[in-house]
């Protein structure tokens, strides 16, 4: 029987198998950022253990960077990042600080060196590490035990997950993103269906996403429950990676990219779940509770709890998040816009939001905070900054920000977000704020409206 | 980390799905650099409402939380394990955890107990009838008493013998320390360093 691309990437990354102990899987690339590995360094200190490879290992700081260009005037925060300075400097870890050319949220400045690759295992303390599954590598997210696991050992026990494959058909109509899909999809299967899976994104609507477009979906992949997503190697991969800093060249590119083209799941292979999506029906997808999963189509209207498989937690949601059953989405008051994450902070991204803003006035507080400083240079070249701010939106250094509000960037109690990151929790982009989650087109929109709104709305 | 064989105590339901680690432990805490005075954090903005249930006193001391079903969605922060152990917990009963959740509590041994929802259910509803109810959790029978119900509940022979034994993993995989040098020697030429 043939294998599916999950099984080839994870049958090689095995060091040692024995009969009712968890696989020793190696790990091929371990990012790490300053909020999730301060005590596994110290645990390697009490211990009196080395890093085992500090080559496989690069650090960035994102979580807690403040966007507007300075020190860290939170203390706390700065105790976090000068401990990541120095854990760096004692182990011999590569850092791309704040102020550094290379510096970025740490799912974002893996994929621009070309550090993430097909068929590679990678790992973060952050459980979007996901993103990188984009390339056709066995990429999850994993806690500080791990991390100090990692760092000492190169490997982590680990079983290896069922596999799920969400066939997605047909083609994404216009005006339509790789956002709108997985939030689709998301809001299908629950926050709980990718429980237990590494899920394969397929299809049609799949092989025809940019690199940028696939990396926001299987970000997302953590959302549905799954903790690692992929889509097989193309030569949309191929063609992303060439020619970047860390992307092999000459014979060794050949070799690796016949390899690369081996890992594709066989005609054969069975998945133990297959979910199927036909992308033509889609249309821009909103949330309107307080996990991923509560999701509609911007068309439709707050749905009443009794209606969903949820009602109680729906209930909830709806009562946290402000919102009355039947209220249409677009008309939906959004205080502030945020554009950024892991999720939707890359450059395709930004020329999304441009687009719409081009020639518009915001009507909200709306930041645009690009996912590495790599990437803000590459706007600025394109003069994408000058289109933001003259829509009257703010232009950021690049970090974590709204997505998480571990830095300044929050909302503040009762306020409204249309946000293009990943988690519409509660509290989760500042206590008592309320997000829901859109794609950069939508996010743009709506600043300029004020409401729930797609670029098409606009006159 | 704590061996853990076999803990009685009392319980407090937790009637919530999807119960988020953000809600757990929100973000503003994870700034601390140690891994202690976490217990603070835990649902620090939940427990602002003095209807929460962890603010009702009959259920203090409790040790045994009973929550809904997909807890500990959402973020790596092994912080939420952390923040559960440092409050008193020593065990999360519920019908679906979410995979890196339980996967950082079988590291810290806060043991993470899988039961039918309907049985978990009617475990919040006795710890509702009577909060002083004592439940026991063994994790060497792998069972949940309580009340004269007994429920038997799944874990990995491997991951029970670890918790039974509170081994370092880590101690576990260097004693492979040939296997690891011996499969690098063999690694793809053109794979990526960071330097």
């Amino acid at each position: 029987m043939g294998r599916t691309l999950a099984e080839k990437v994870w049958e090689q990354h095995v060091v040692r198998r024995a009969e009712g102990e968890p696989d020793l899987l190696y790990i091929d690339l371990h990012l790490i950022h300053e909020v999730t590995s301060p005590q596994a360094f110290d645990g390697l200190r009490m211990a009196g253990r080395p890093i085992r490879r500090p080559d496989l290992t690069i650090a960035t700081e994102d979580h807690n960077v403040p966007t507007v260009r300075g020190p860290i005037n939170d203390l706390v925060s700065r105790t976090q990042v000068e401990t990541l300075r120095k854990n760096c400097a004692e182990f011999g870890v590569r850092l791309h600080p704040m102020g550094d050319a290379g510096q970025g949220v740490v799912h974002i400045i893996g994929p621009q060196f070309g550090l993430t690759q097909p068929g590679m295992t990678i790992v973060c303390g952050d459980s979007h590490t996901s993103t990188h599954g984009a390339f056709g590598g066995i990429a999850f997210g994993i806690g500080t035990s791990e991390v100090e696991h990692v760092l000492a050992t190169q490997t982590l026990p680990a079983y290896r997950p069922k596999t799920m494959a969400i066939e997605v058909s047909g083609e994404l109509p216009a005006g339509v993103t790789a956002k709108d899909l997985i939030l689709a999809i998301i809001a299908k299967i629950g926050t709980g269906g990718g429980q237990g899976y590494i899920v394969e994104y397929r299809g049609e609507a799949v092989r025809k996403l940019s690199m940028e477009g696939r990396m926001t979906v299987c970000n997302m992949s953590i959302e549905a429950g799954a903790r690692a997503g992929m889509i097989a190697p193309d030569e949309t991969t191929f063609e992303y990676l060439k020619g970047r800093p860390h992307a092999p060249t000459g014979d060794a590119w050949d070799a690796a990219v016949e390899y690369w083209k081996s890992l594709a799941t066989d005609e054969d292979a069975v998945f133990d779940t297959v979910v199927e999506i036909d992308a033509s029906t889609l249309t821009p997808f909103v949330t309107w509770g307080t996990n991923p999963g509560q999701g509609a189509p911007l068309g439709s209207a707050v749905p009443a709890p009794e209606e969903t498989d949820d009602p109680s937690a729906a209930a909830r949601a709806l009562e946290y998040m402000g919102l009355t059953a039947g209220t249409p989405l677009r008309e939906v008051k959004v205080d502030t816009v945020f554009v950024g994450s892991c999720t939707n902070g890359r450059l395709e991204d930004l020329r999304a939001a441009a687009e719409v803003l081009r020639g518009r006035q915001v009507v909200t507080r709306t930041l645009i905070v690009p996912g590495s400083m790599l990437v803000k240079l590459q706007a600025e070249q394109e003069g994408l900054d000058e289109v933001f701010k003259a829509a009257g939106a703010e232009w950021r250094e690049a970090g974590c920000s709204m997505c998480l509000g571990m830095n300044p960037d929050t909302l503040a109690p009762g306020e409204r977000s249309a946000s293009t990151s990943n988690r519409n929790f509660e509290g989760r982009q500042g206590k008592g704020g309320r997000t829901h989650l859109v794609s950069p087109q939508v996010a743009a929109a709506t600043a300029v409206t004020g409401k729930l709104t797609a670029p098409a709305d606009l006159a | 980390m704590e061996a853990f064989t076999v803990h009685t105590g009392r319980a407090v339901p937790l009637r919530r799905s999807n119960v988020d680690t953000d809600q757990i432990i929100p973000a503003v805490w994870l700034k601390q650099v140690s891994r202690t005075g976490f217990e603070k954090g835990l649902f620090s903005a939940w427990r602002e409402d003095p209807d929460f249930v962890l603010n009702n006193p009959v259920y203090e001391g409790a040790s045994i939380l009973v929550a809904g079903p997909d807890f500990g969605t959402g973020s790596s922060r092994e912080h939420a394990v952390w923040a559960l152990q440092q409050y008193g917990f020593r065990v999360v009963v519920a019908a679906r955890f979410a995979d890196i959740f339980r996967n950082n509590s079988t590291k810290m041994g806060l043991l993470p107990v899988v039961l039918p929802a309907a049985t978990v259910e009617a475990l919040q509803a006795a710890v509702e009838a009577d909060p002083t109810l004592e439940v026991t959790v063994d994790l060497a029978e792998r069972q949940v008493r309580w009340a004269g119900e007994t429920a038997a509940f799944e874990i990995d022979d491997y991951t029970r013998w670890r918790l039974m034994e509170g081994l370092d993993d880590i101690g576990l995989t260097l004693r492979n320390a040939d296997a690891i040098a011996t499969y690098e020697n063999g690694r793809q030429p053109w794979l990526p360093t960071t330097v």
